[in-house]
């Protein structure tokens, strides 16, 4: 087995991600990671709601709220998702270009998101005087959105650097894994929004 | 480093080998040195609090310094000695005993390294700088959101740093455990020490998260003006112990059970004797790993979580003997009827048994809620926990050292030194530490830097302090063990008649392992070979190219720029300038991983005619 053959497959198989031994790897090891990072989140969930109606006076979540937003951002990160799903769909047979262009879809619907989330902060410290400081509830919130908010970003200049370094050269058995773990970050990343949806918006609004 | 391959070379080459490596064996050597540098700084420190404490009313230590002495030396002996000195034994070890050439991730190995080595320096770095830690190991809120200087800012970026690195290297055995197995190598064929450790991993993996965000609220509260534990802005400074005890509990597990593995690889291969009870060792290790994130409640009892949350904690805490029990009766059992070698790794091994039962038993005492209100916050506490840590981790660190030497280093460590060693150590242990729980239940308190002359504690304490020595000479004579053995001539392959495939390679390891994948035929493979006369592995695979990953500086600047940036973080709060070492530093850590990316880092072949030319 040369790494030459490895990197100019004539046809690609199955399942490209999982193809080499660093590619399976890659695999397992992003899973265990996610598996760390559940519980990272969870910490912070578990910090947010126990301090959830700790406003000190200020204002409370369903003062601050607003379900029209959230419902957009909801729509765009899930969108997102899904899109990620072609990209990894046309990767399987091993179309670079229909890749490349779901990829960027999916960017775009991320910053999105994080546009959005900015407008969000944005509007609560300039309108309610509601930061990271100024009460514990305050604390909590920005600590579990922020770094929701910070894992969306992250993922974004993430795969703009994959789209840029493997624009001219196509995709092949050592990318593949790179794309594919990309994927499963942003997926994940989906899934802990829509606990923030239900946990930190539903729940702050009706609850 | 003492290793005849680099004896020819010079020391520039040499260290340029080892700041770049990628080579889970020479990644040994670092956690090693680390590890043992910050045991050793750890131990100054015990011996510090314990010379304080030789007479009463001693004023050896002013009482800030006393504080911040008890907080370095718990905090630098968990996270900085006995974290690494057990990445330093899996690193060594793991990938041979499952006939692995290397680990799944070379390059996140090192990442893990040099994350650890630079927060663990940040984190000493304190003791110049204006005052170490001195909120206790645990950084209880408020004491810890209110503690004046940045001894407390030093303990979060040290301990983030640090803990990232210690994350990444369980992830790198998890897979290396699932991925890298040797044809033939099932999971119920792995050596206990390889099944102890991937199961210590999988506890790595799920409570340093918790840890992460544990020092994220403290150093947001801290640098940032958060209100997590603010009272008067509606925090909650119990949160902290929660989530510090989330993480800690299982923390403590991470500590033991790998030395767990070492001590039944010892006993089976010293008693010359199948490990008993195999199936049942395994599975208890599981089941002890899993009630570990069920307890850790019990460190809280007095915090007034209410009767029924005690009563569920402390009855899970009593199920954890169970498991334990089941592994102590085990290892009685493989001694039992055996061919017995009395070495010092024997010797460290069959002292752990009767020294972690005491500290067993008296962790069930200190389970029983009520009696705890007694216990709590004594030197009882400290007795307990020091018979499991040091009785379980460092006995059990010390029996992997001697045992495993010779194939980490290619050297036998001296039998009479070495015994030297364990007696002065053993001794000096249950000297400074049994009396230990006679004076928390006399009511001494832990964290006082004085006792006085009238409390009836002088002779308990003096007793204690001298134990103390002993076990310092003891570490001493382990030093001059490892420097004179350095000089000796190269180990055997298998010094021990040893059953676990890490002995059927040479000592050490040339840097592929294997030159053939072993083909494993059941538990204790090399033992089946010279059972039925072969005496060695049959190849699993014709001789061929090996792919080898190549060495790599990324990661040491990787974790030099997290360590600048943690300056960054902690100054910030003085002087806005600050920020931009902060942000200077993190984006040259970012500027690395874009490299990192950017660049394919596709290793390199050793050919099938290199290997024909090296001996075996």
């Amino acid at each position: 087995m040369s790494h030459d053959h490895s990197l100019n497959p004539e046809t690609m198989p199955h399942e490209p991600e999982k193809a080499t031994l660093e590619g399976k790897n890659k695999f397992i090891g992003f899973w265990f990671f996610l598996g760390g990072e559940t519980v990272l989140f969870a910490s912070l969930f578990g910090t947010y709601l126990a301090l959830h109606n700790s406003t000190a006076g200020g204002p409370a979540g369903n003062e601050l709220f607003g379900l029209e937003l959230v419902f957009v951002m909801t729509i765009l990160l899930l969108t997102s998702s899904l899109t990620s799903v072609y990209a990894i769909y046309h990767m399987k047979n091993n179309d670079f270009g229909k890749m490349t262009l779901w990829f960027i879809i999916t960017i775009i619907l991320g910053f999105g998101f994080v546009g959005c989330e900015l407008y969000e902060f944005h509007h609560y410290i300039t309108e309610y005087g509601f930061t990271f400081r100024s009460s514990a509830f305050g604390s909590a919130f920005y600590a579990l959105l922020g770094f929701h908010g910070g894992h969306v970003t992250f993922g974004l200049f993430w795969m703009i650097t994959l789209l840029i370094r493997n624009a001219r050269r196509g995709l092949n058995l050592y990318n593949a894994p790179k794309f594919y773990i990309w994927s499963l970050y942003w997926h994940f990343i989906d899934v802990v929004w829509v606990f923030i949806f239900t946990v930190v918006y539903l729940m702050g609004k009706v609850g | 480093m003492s290793v005849a391959a680099t004896q020819k070379r010079g020391f520039g080459s040499v260290l340029w080998d080892y700041v770049t490596t990628v080579d889970h064996k020479k990644i040994a050597h670092l956690y090693l040195f680390g590890g043992g540098l910050f045991f050793l700084i750890g131990g100054i420190e015990a011996m510090l609090i314990r010379i304080q404490l030789a007479k009463p009313d001693n004023d050896f230590l002013s009482a800030g310094l006393y504080n911040e002495m008890i907080t370095m030396h718990g905090t630098t002996m968990i996270f900085l000695a006995a974290m690494p000195l057990i990445f330093a034994l899996m690193n060594a070890v793991l990938p041979l005993q499952i006939g692995a050439r290397d680990v799944a991730f070379p390059y996140l190995n090192s990442l893990g390294f040099w994350l650890f080595m630079f927060g663990g320096i940040l984190l000493n770095c304190s003791w110049f700088l204006g005052g170490a830690p001195d909120a206790g190991w645990t950084a209880y809120a408020p004491l810890s959101t209110t503690s004046p200087g940045h001894g407390v800012d030093f303990y979060v970026m040290g301990l983030q740093i640090a803990g990232a690195g210690t994350l990444i290297g369980g992830i790198n055995f998890l897979v290396t455990v699932v991925n890298m197995r040797a044809p033939g190598m099932t999971y119920m064929r792995m050596p206990l020490f390889t099944w102890a450790s991937f199961i210590a991993s999988i506890l790595i993996l799920f409570a340093f998260p918790a840890l992460t965000v544990g020092l994220f609220l403290l150093m947001f509260d801290r640098m940032f003006g958060t209100a997590f534990f603010d009272v008067s802005l509606g925090g909650n400074t119990i949160i902290w112990e929660h989530i510090f005890w989330i993480f800690g509990h299982p923390e403590v597990y991470i500590l033991i059970l790998p030395l767990f593995g070492v001590f039944s690889d010892v006993f089976s291969t010293f008693a010359k004797k199948r490990l008993f009870g195999y199936t049942a060792m395994v599975f208890a290790t599981m089941l002890i790993a899993f009630l570990g994130f069920m307890v850790w409640a019990h460190h809280m009892f007095t915090v007034g979580l209410g009767p029924v949350a005690n009563s569920i904690f402390s009855i899970a805490t009593m199920a954890i003997a169970v498991p334990t029990g089941i592994k102590i009766f085990n290892w009685l059992a493989t001694l039992w009827g055996g061919n017995i070698t009395i070495n010092s790794a024997m010797l460290w091994s069959l002292a752990f048994i009767p020294t972690f039962t005491i500290g067993g038993m008296t962790g069930v005492m200190v389970a029983t809620v009520a009696a705890d209100y007694q216990y709590h916050d004594t030197y009882f506490v400290i007795a307990h926990f020091h018979y499991v840590i040091v009785g379980g981790t460092i006995f059990g660190i010390f029996a992997a050292l001697h045992y495993w030497w010779p194939k980490i280093f290619g050297r036998v460590l001296r039998e009479g030194l070495g015994k030297l060693t364990f007696w002065t150590f053993f001794i000096g242990f249950h000297l400074t530490f049994f009396i230990q729980h006679f004076l928390g239940l006399m009511g001494m308190p832990r964290r006082y830097w004085v006792f006085h002359s009238g409390d009836g504690l002088d002779l308990g304490n003096l007793i204690s302090t001298i134990g103390a020595f002993f076990m310092a000479f003891g570490v001493i004579v382990f030093i001059i063990n490892v420097i004179l053995t350095a000089r000796d001539e190269k180990a055997p392959a298998d010094p021990w008649d040893g059953r676990t495939l890490e002995w059927a390679t040479a000592s050490p390891p040339a840097h592929y392992n294997f030159k053939q994948t072993p083909l494993v035929r059941g538990l204790d493979p090399l033992w089946i070979e010279k059972s039925e006369g072969k005496g060695k592995m049959t190849p699993a695979e014709p001789l061929g190219e090996i792919h080898m990953p190549n060495n790599s500086f990324l990661p040491f600047l990787f974790s030099l720029g997290l360590f600048v940036a943690g300056f960054g973080f902690i100054y910030q709060t003085d002087n806005k300038a600050w920020l931009a070492v902060l942000i200077g530093g993190m984006a040259f850590s970012l500027g690395t991983m874009v490299v990192r990316s950017m660049k394919d880092d596709l290793g390199y072949h050793i050919s099938k005619e290199e290997l024909e030319r090296e001996a075996d």
